[in-house]
């Protein structure tokens, strides 16, 4: 019985495919999400999220409803809504969350109005995510922008390393910060164009910074809190899939719903830095407490 | 010459505003400058100016025939995020950037110049410890040895001395005073005028303007102190 509700779904090739999918994604989306919450950029995801969504309707309008248009459309808006952030940040002298707010709510706005003037586009799924949606183009798409982000952040790390711990070091030593931090920027927007089919851009960041924001409780290293990122969001992606399915409700809410479980008990009763931690000291002090992995 | 920093009429700006006016001082290969004065002088700004991360509004900075990473920066270690993921050999191997750049590896030569570093600031046991489980005198001897992995003809040194102890504080002065004796040249941003008067031959004092510049003990006069206060 319980088998059924776990496994059962996948007897379906669309959430076998998605399944395949947000696997991938799982493997490239939260250690970007573990960078976004070193360099204090959490909320930063959310303003690329909104930021996607009138690229994809307008490829939607003008490609017609094919993944490769709408996936090209949510790149091209992505990078721009991350240009235009940074770019104003510096224009007008700080203020980035005021900025990031205006950005965000205009391209909500710019999007829902798109696709309310197109004929034949279901706001509800490019908003939420639809398993149904997600055929063999999807999963390429999915697959193929996981295994580019997982090399591009692989190429990254070590500037990125330097960049978010001391970036006055890195241009004092010669290293320019801006082009990396670009660099990482168009990652995050290549991970959350990469969501949208399975769980709607509103929701694709979820897979990306919940198991994030989790994995501080768990590990204390950089490496450690990479790994156990991927293991939340795969575990989020399996669970939240089954929820989808069983519950009958939209993917991208089940899977975040998962990962925002997975979340609060990493808070609650995580390896460190936890709710249990601070009442309770650990039973054997020598395990997991600040020790590099 | 390697090692020589110019500053003529240097003016910096921050949103408008100028924090630094018409400084003019040289720092010769291998002499030891303590920067002072009260707080919103316009230290910080100097040495970032000169570290090339604060743009000039007017005058200039001459830095001589410096290689690429020829400066190491010691930042205010408040400004950095102490609990950062990243071991202690890890942070100190950082060093090696204008070396390895983005992509070369350390190497085992660069391995043991990390395990050195550490051993001469007196952290040899630390070296897989995350920095966020050391002291505050414990991070900044780490923030030292990431100089000293650095290898660079020029030193900038922003408030070393801050919420350190005594003894650690003996022990990096004694890190200076050898970069001193190899000939490095190294700046240091201070508040301590007594250490100043004991350490360091020569000082710049700041009040956004520059009130003085040259030996120390001529600098540190009772007059030039109270223009800076005031």
């Amino acid at each position: 019985m319980i088998a059924d509700l776990l496994f059962g779904p996948f007897a379906f090739g669309f959430m076998r495919r998605a399944l395949a999918g947000c696997i991938a994604l799982s493997f490239a989306g939260p250690p970007l999400g573990v960078f976004l919450v070193l360099r204090r950029m959490a909320l930063t995801s959310d303003v690329l999220q909104h930021g996607i969504l009138p690229g994809i309707a307008l490829g939607a309008l003008l490609g017609g409803l094919s993944v490769p248009a709408m996936g090209i459309g949510g790149l091209a808006a992505g990078l721009a809504v991350a240009l235009l952030a940074g770019w104003l940040a510096r224009a007008t002298g700080g203020r980035e969350d005021a900025q990031f707010a205006g950005i965000y709510l205009v391209a909500l706005a710019a999007g829902i109005a798109i696709i309310s003037a197109t004929r034949g586009i279901d706001l509800g799924h490019l908003l939420f995510g639809s398993v149904m949606a997600v055929d063999d183009a999807a999963l390429t798409l999915m697959a193929g922008i996981a295994t580019a982000a997982l090399f591009g952040l692989a190429t990254i790390w070590r500037p990125l390393v330097v960049e978010s711990f001391d970036p006055d070091f890195l241009r004092a030593a010669g290293g320019r910060g801006a082009g990396w931090h670009l660099g990482f920027m168009a990652l995050v927007v290549l991970c959350v164009v990469g969501g949208f089919v399975a769980m709607g851009t509103l929701m694709s960041v979820g897979l990306m910074m919940l198991p994030a924001v989790a994995a501080r409780h768990w590990a204390a290293g950089l490496a450690g809190q990479m790994r156990a990122s991927v293991a939340i969001a795969l575990l989020a992606s399996w669970l939240g899939l089954t929820l989808s399915f069983d519950a009958d409700i939209p993917a991208g809410p089940a899977i975040v719903l998962v990962a925002g479980a997975l979340w609060l008990a990493s808070v609650a009763a995580g390896r460190r830095e936890s709710l249990l931690r601070r009442h309770f000291p650990p039973l054997f002090p020598a395990i997991g407490q600040n020790r590099p992995t | 010459m390697r090692g020589a920093i110019t500053v003529d009429r240097l003016t910096c700006r921050h949103g408008g505003v100028a924090v630094l006016e018409d400084v003019s001082a040289r720092f010769a290969p291998g002499s030891l400058t303590a920067v002072a004065g009260p707080n919103g002088a316009g230290k910080t700004t100097l040495l970032r100016a000169i570290a090339g991360l604060h743009p000039v509004a007017a005058g200039l900075i001459d830095r001589g025939a410096l290689p690429p990473g020829g400066i190491a920066l010691l930042p205010q270690s408040a400004i950095l995020d102490r609990s950062f993921p990243l071991t202690a050999a890890d942070a100190v191997a950082l060093g090696a950037w204008p070396r390895i750049g983005a992509f070369r590896g350390l190497g085992a030569a660069g391995e043991r110049q990390v395990a050195a570093a550490l051993t001469e600031v007196g952290l040899a046991g630390s070296a897989r410890k995350l920095i966020g489980t050391l002291s505050a005198g414990q991070f900044q001897r780490l923030l030292f040895a990431r100089v000293i992995m650095q290898d660079a003809p020029v030193i900038l040194l922003d408030e070393p001395f801050n919420a350190v102890d005594a003894a650690t504080v003996a022990d990096l002065l004694a890190l200076v005073r050898q970069w001193h004796a190899a000939g490095r040249t190294v700046i240091a941003v201070l508040h301590d005028l007594d250490l100043i008067a004991a350490q360091f031959p020569q000082t710049l004092l700041l009040a956004r303007r520059q009130v003085a510049w040259g030996r120390t003990a001529e600098v540190l006069a009772p007059a030039n102190l109270r223009r800076a206060a005031a």
